[in-house]
């Protein structure tokens, strides 16, 4: 694991990543590299839970656009959980709720996914 | 801390030392009673204004006051750098940015229009002042 990422775990085909503090250009490189090892073995479906990340920029935000077009290549999902207030409006304005849900919890999110 | 307060802050070009300047404003919020809400949004255009400043202004310091009075918060991120033309600066919309080869990055501007309740450009060669206001309401 590295600073920005607190835990990546799998269930029922989700992968769970975990993110851990200031959400940044670093944070987001880090959650691309493990994207792109999972979609290399074969995943398809993510839900990144932010509980511990409360700030977010939106240089490490725009990372996650590049997520979402490699999803549609390979038509794979994301999905969000434990947002706060702050970062669920910077995905509205930044239009990434288009294109992902947002969840209440891990539970619901692994369920909605898998 | 008064009706009238004013603080300044002096940042040099480090990586995420825009966060000081977010404790600033949580401290600054709360002893105006500004909601969670409001003080999420103003840190997130603090952090936007300092990014911006940093990769464009070619600075190494930038420049940050918060003022203080009964009715909003006034911040101004102030930068000597080179400027921008802000007409030069395209709406940014994500349908434009998938499967393109447009940069994905480039929401500064628009976080910052949307978060604050006003925001104010003068930009020149000598440099730019971004002025930002969050307005209080009555019961806050």
């Amino acid at each position: 694991m590295s600073d920005t990422i607190k835990n990546v775990e799998e269930k029922n085909g989700v992968i769970i990543i975990s993110t851990s503090g200031y959400f940044n250009n670093v944070a987001g490189d880090d959650v691309l590299d493990v994207f792109n090892e999972k979609v290399e073995s074969g995943s398809k479906n993510f839900l990144i839970d932010m509980n511990d990340s409360k700030v977010v920029n939106s240089i490490g935000v725009s990372i996650l656009i590049e997520i979402i077009e490699k999803l549609q290549e390979i038509d794979g999902k994301m999905a969000f959980t434990n947002l706060a207030g702050i970062v669920e409006k910077t995905f509205n304005i930044m239009g990434i709720t288009k294109y992902c849900e947002i969840y209440d919890s891990v539970d619901s999110g692994v369920e909605k996914l898998s | 801390m008064s009706n009238n307060a004013e603080v300044e802050l002096k940042l040099p070009v480090i990586p995420d030392i825009e966060l000081s300047a977010t404790k600033t404003a949580e401290v600054i919020s709360k002893h105006m009673n500004l909601s969670e809400e409001k003080t999420g949004e103003i840190s997130m255009a603090i952090i936007e204004s300092c990014i911006n400043a940093f990769e464009h202004s070619k600075t190494k310091e930038i420049y940050i006051h918060f003022i203080v009075s009964a009715k909003k918060l006034t911040i101004k991120v102030r930068d000597k750098g080179i400027g921008f033309d802000k007409s030069k600066v395209e709406i940014p919309n994500i349908e434009n940015k998938l499967h393109k080869d447009e940069r994905k990055r480039g929401w500064g501007l628009q976080l910052i229009t949307e978060l604050m309740d006003t925001v104010e450009y003068d930009s020149d060669e000598t440099g730019t002042t971004v002025t930002m206001t969050k307005k209080r309401e009555d019961n806050e």
